[in-house]
């Protein structure tokens, strides 16, 4: 697990994006709980964090996907976004992102 | 009991429909479906493939099903993997990745593959076929102005992608090897009359040009003459793929021989779509895919012991095609030609109508430049009905409405649709809407040429033709529901809203409708939640295509100083602004703007927000007005820029843009503004509700007034009574035809009602602070601000290791 942020770093219903190892994320502190997903939009790079979040759900700024926070998946269209586990310890969040992997 | 396995090989247009027709002939759980298709995406709608160029959609967009369709089905979709070797003997399927499959009922669907000539040059990296989201992806990226781009084949397909190449921007020319185009659907004379409609697009056409060889940047024709081609697409034709088949020792001549059942020779084993061969006939169109799968469907759960009905046979389908080339309205239905004709062409307009009628019967229909009719033809032709006057016939087709026509009469082509579906989507289903319909039965969602004729089906049906406007549409709560438990329960904030009625939970899209709803239900006095805005909204800038932002400094009146614009020259140097322009709106923008430099730009602007991101007062056009211009009758520039100043920052349903004209020449184009004020002899005219936006109207006249005090008064009630009333979204040139700007002017010659709006207006005014100014003292610490990047050092070895902590699994929960 890798430590993101803090937790006052993203305030309730917002996202923010992160760069991890050069890739850009976006960390989400959503009603139903933090995540962390792509940082950037399937159909034409929106960047997600910039989105209206939901309960459980992100909308991308530039034309409007949404997309789940709990698995990616794209409501009514078949785009997808990675998504990583994350939990919340103390001040922190952290999340399970394979490193080796993004640098790939 | 356990449920019999489907197989269906190719996950196109016809393994999903063929999928869907055994899924809807059987018990719920007697079948198991799996579909292997060798492409990674979901199967999608390989007819809407020209809207990658066309439009901005991304491949995703064409899936002909959600991705919860198929776990909602129960239906196993593996992606990416290719079927390598059947055995009939024993039902079982290889795979591409070694998993073998056992099936009960096996269906081919493994359509086709562009035919592509042998031609020297063949293989060269600018030539591109055209059935696959790859291959759009390579001629949108080449394809740019400037680039002169030719298309191999001037049949539907080829016509398509022309139109395509020309909207971004390239120059095209088609090359057909015979002497007339589309000569499979059309007669000599609708060819001749789509020429001058293709060149009116920008599309070149050269006949007659047989292509012997394709160098790096031309073509080169059999008579030696030359076309110098950047860019070449090749679309001549279809090749079922039938590899798979053959293999496992099926009978295959063009495609793969099926019986009127779409059984293949093989016992258990069904074939549909471009890879089936049916009476001697490859379908290459998606209308026979729905034909197929219908009887398909019936015959595999019958044969898997089903108690539906034995299927009736399939006996064919008639061919008919629409060509989908905005600007071209084209229907080609049956045989082109035929012993007796009935042709109406008017060359001038451009229209051409013809029925075929053989053995005096409908056989076939070509309508061009006017297409009206064509579901009641395609009935007629579909059924041969018996014609004794063609050319009566023509005419009565073209002055049937969609109601009139009969229930099984096709309306939609792609999903196969047809009105009697509709009806009972309506009177059985209690779909309420076009768009509950189309939802339920598809029809209008693949090329989407039908939607009207929906729309007027559903409406006729009893359906409404609009939806109740509403402002949650996951929870079903309209702005007025909404309102009234605000108003009530004195809720404060979208949070309370959300908590109290679940407004905006599930996908959000309403959060910033409702934001404005809260703020203005409580006179800007609300608690402010960014998390419901916008992103505009929350860093006070318009997002662009890149995620940067833009910035556009207020100008009152579009008048400025040098010292102002000294201070915008430094600052976009200051910050590498990537473009500085001049707007349509009289002021001043920065583009591509960083979101972290956001802040500091405005603290060395030092000038407030021009709002040119929000829903809210935007500018105030005027004119030189009777300071300087010879013709000016009023002070133009004063009363904008007081009219400026006096609505500055407050956020409304919509953008609000106004314009102040000081003569009626209306140089501040301020009839064509949401709200206008245009200097008259005596006094200023008023209007309200124009635009020259995606939609134009002259803006209504709602009172001529003497003084500049009145007519300031008077636009501003009329401000806050839009702001009170409209939907959000809803810009006064809708607001006003929808309520009537009789009702608006009666309201507004009651001066007890202009009183209380001033005040509230006055009220909500007060709170208003310049949204620049939370460059000092920002919404959130982060607000401007990403995450701070977490970076890997490289470790001499080549792997890498984090710099940052790394720590166990955490054991306290999730929040
Ligand atoms: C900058 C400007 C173009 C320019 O370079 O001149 C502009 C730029 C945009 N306009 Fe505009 N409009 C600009 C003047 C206009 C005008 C002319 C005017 O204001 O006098 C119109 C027609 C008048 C009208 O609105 O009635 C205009 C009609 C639109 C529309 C169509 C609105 C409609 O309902 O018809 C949109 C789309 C929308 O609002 O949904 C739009 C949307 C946009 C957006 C904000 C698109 C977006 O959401 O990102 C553009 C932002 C570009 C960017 O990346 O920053 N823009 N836009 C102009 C800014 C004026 C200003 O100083 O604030
Ligand atoms: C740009 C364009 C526009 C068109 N416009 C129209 C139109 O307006 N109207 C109209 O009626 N028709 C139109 N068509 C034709 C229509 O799209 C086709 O008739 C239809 O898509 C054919 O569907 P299919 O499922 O039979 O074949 P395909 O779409 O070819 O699907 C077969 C699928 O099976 C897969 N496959 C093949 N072999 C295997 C294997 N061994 N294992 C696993 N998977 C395999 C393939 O990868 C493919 O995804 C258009 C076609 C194109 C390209
Ligand atoms: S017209 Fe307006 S919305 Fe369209 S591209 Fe130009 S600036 Fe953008
Ligand atoms: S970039 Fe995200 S919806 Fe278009």
């Amino acid at each position: 697990m890798i430590r993101v942020c803090a937790v006052d770093d993203v305030p309730a219903g917002e996202g923010r994006a992160i760069e991890v190892d050069g890739r850009n994320l976006a960390v989400f502190h959503a009603a139903s709980g933090w995540y962390v997903t792509d940082g950037v939009c399937p159909h034409r790079g929106g960047p997600l964090a910039d989105g209206i979040v939901a309960d459980a759900s992100v909308i991308c700024p530039l034309h409007e996907r949404r997309f789940s926070l709990r698995d990616g998946r794209e409501a009514g269209g078949s785009l997808c976004v990675a998504t990583f586990p994350v939990s919340v310890h103390g001040d922190s969040v952290y999340a399970q992102i394979d490193r080796l992997a993004l640098a790939a | 009991m356990s449920s019999a396995h489907v197989v269906i090989i190719g996950g196109g247009i016809a393994g999903q429909a063929a999928a869907e027709s055994v899924l809807a002939g059987c018990a719920h759980g007697a079948v198991s479906v799996t579909i292997v298709a060798a492409e990674a995406t979901a199967p999608y709608d390989r007819v809407r493939l020209s809207e990658l160029l066309t439009d901005s959609l991304g491949a995703g967009d064409l899936a002909l099903r959600p991705a919860e369709w198929y776990a909602d089905h129960d239906v196993k979709l593996r992606t990416g993997v290719a079927a390598t070797a059947v055995n009939t003997a024993e039902r079982t399927v290889r795979l591409s990745d070694a998993t073998v499959l056992a099936y009960d009922a096996l269906v081919l669907a493994t359509g086709s593959v562009p035919l592509l000539p042998r031609l020297p040059g063949i293989d060269l990296p600018h030539v591109h076929a055209f059935r696959v989201p790859a291959d759009c992806a390579a001629i949108g990226a080449a394809a740019r102005p400037g680039v002169r781009a030719a298309v191999i084949g001037g049949g539907l397909l080829g016509l398509e992608a022309a139109r395509g190449l020309v909207a971004r921007g390239a120059a095209v020319t088609v090359v057909h090897l015979l002497n007339r185009l589309m000569e499979r659907q059309l007669d000599a004379g609708a060819a001749e009359m789509l020429l001058p409609k293709l060149e009116a697009l920008g599309v070149t056409v050269a006949l007659e040009r047989d292509t012997v060889e394709i160098t790096p940047d031309a073509l080169c024709f059999g008579d030696g003459s030359r076309l110098g081609a950047d860019l070449v697409v090749v679309s001549i034709g279809i090749r079922p793929q039938v590899a798979l088949a053959r293999g496992a020792g099926l009978q295959v001549a063009r495609g793969i021989v099926v019986d009127d059942w779409l059984a293949t020779s093989a016992a258990g084993v069904w074939a549909l779509g471009e890879c089936a061969e049916h009476a001697g006939t490859v379908h290459g169109l998606v209308a026979p895919i729905h034909d197929q799968a219908r009887v398909l469907g019936a015959a595999v759960n019958h044969a898997l012991g089903g108690t539906g009905p034995r299927p009736g046979p399939y006996r064919g389908s008639l061919p008919w095609a629409k060509l989908k080339v905005a600007g071209i309205d084209l229907v080609a239905i049956g045989a082109a030609e035929g012993d007796a004709e009935a042709i109406s062409a008017d060359t001038g307009a451009g229209v051409y109508r013809k029925l075929v009628v053989a053995d005096g019967r409908a056989a076939g229909a070509v309508l061009l430049g006017d297409i009206r009719g064509h579901e009641a033809l395609l009935a007629e032709i579909g059924a041969a009905t018996e014609v004794s006057d063609p050319l009566e016939r023509l005419a009565a087709a073209a002055a049937l409405t969609v109601a009139e026509l009969p229930d099984d009469a096709q309306i939609c082509n792609c999903n196969g649709v047809c009105k009697g579906t509709l009806l009972a989507a309506v009177q059985i289903d209690g779909c309420g809407t076009p768009r509950e319909v189309m939802a339920r039965t598809r029809a209008g969602t693949g090329c989407g040429s039908c939607r009207a004729a929906v729309v007027e089906i559903v409406t006729a049906a009893g359906g409404a033709s609009v939806e109740p406007h509403f402002l949650c549409a996951c929870a079903r709560q309209t702005r007025e529901s909404v309102a009234a438990a605000i108003r009530q329960e004195r809720l404060g904030s979208v949070s309370e809203v959300a908590a109290r009625l679940g407004t905006g939970r599930e996908c959000g899209a309403c959060k910033p409708a409702l934001a404005y709803l809260v703020s203005e239900l409580n006179d800007n006095r609300h608690r402010e939640e960014r998390h419901a805005r916008f992103i505009n909204d929350r860093v006070h800038a318009n997002i662009q295509n890149d995620g940067s932002f833009s910035v556009v400094p207020r100008m009152y009146g579009g008048v400025t100083t040098p010292d102002e614009l000294r201070r915008i020259a430094d600052v976009a140097e200051r910050y590498g602004v990537r473009m500085v322009k001049v707007t349509g709106g009289q002021r001043i923008d920065l583009l591509g703007v960083a979101k972290a430099d956001l802040p500091k730009i405005w603290r060395e602007l030092d000038m407030p927000s021009g709002h040119a991101y929000a829903k809210a007062v935007r500018t105030v056009k005027t004119c030189v007005g009777a300071d300087f211009c010879r013709f000016g009758i009023g002070d133009s520039v004063g009363l904008g820029i007081e009219l400026e100043h006096a609505w500055e920052g407050l956020h409304t349903p919509a953008k609000v843009k106004s314009g102040v004209s000081g003569c009626p020449r209306n140089c501040a184009e301020a009839t064509v503004k949401d709200v206008g004020l245009v200097a008259v002899e005596g006094g200023w005219q008023v209007r309200v509700g124009g635009a020259a936006g995606a939609t134009v109207r002259e803006g209504d006249i709602l009172a001529t007034v003497t003084t500049r005090p009145e007519a300031i008064r008077l636009a501003t009630a009329f401000l806050q009574l839009y702001r009170e009333e409209a939907d959000y979204r809803e810009r006064t040139y809708d607001y006003v035809p929808r309520v009537g700007l009789e009702r608006i002017q009666t309201l507004l010659m009651d001066p007890n009602r202009v009183a209380t709006l001033l005040e509230r207006f006055r009220i909500a005014k007060a709170a208003v602070l310049d949204p620049w100014l939370e460059r000092e003292h920002p919404y959130h610490d982060r607000q401007f601000d990403d995450l701070d990047p977490i970076t890997a050092e490289p470790q001499p070895g080549g792997l890498s290791t984090p710099r940052i902590e790394l720590v166990g699994p955490p054991t306290g929960g999730t929040r």
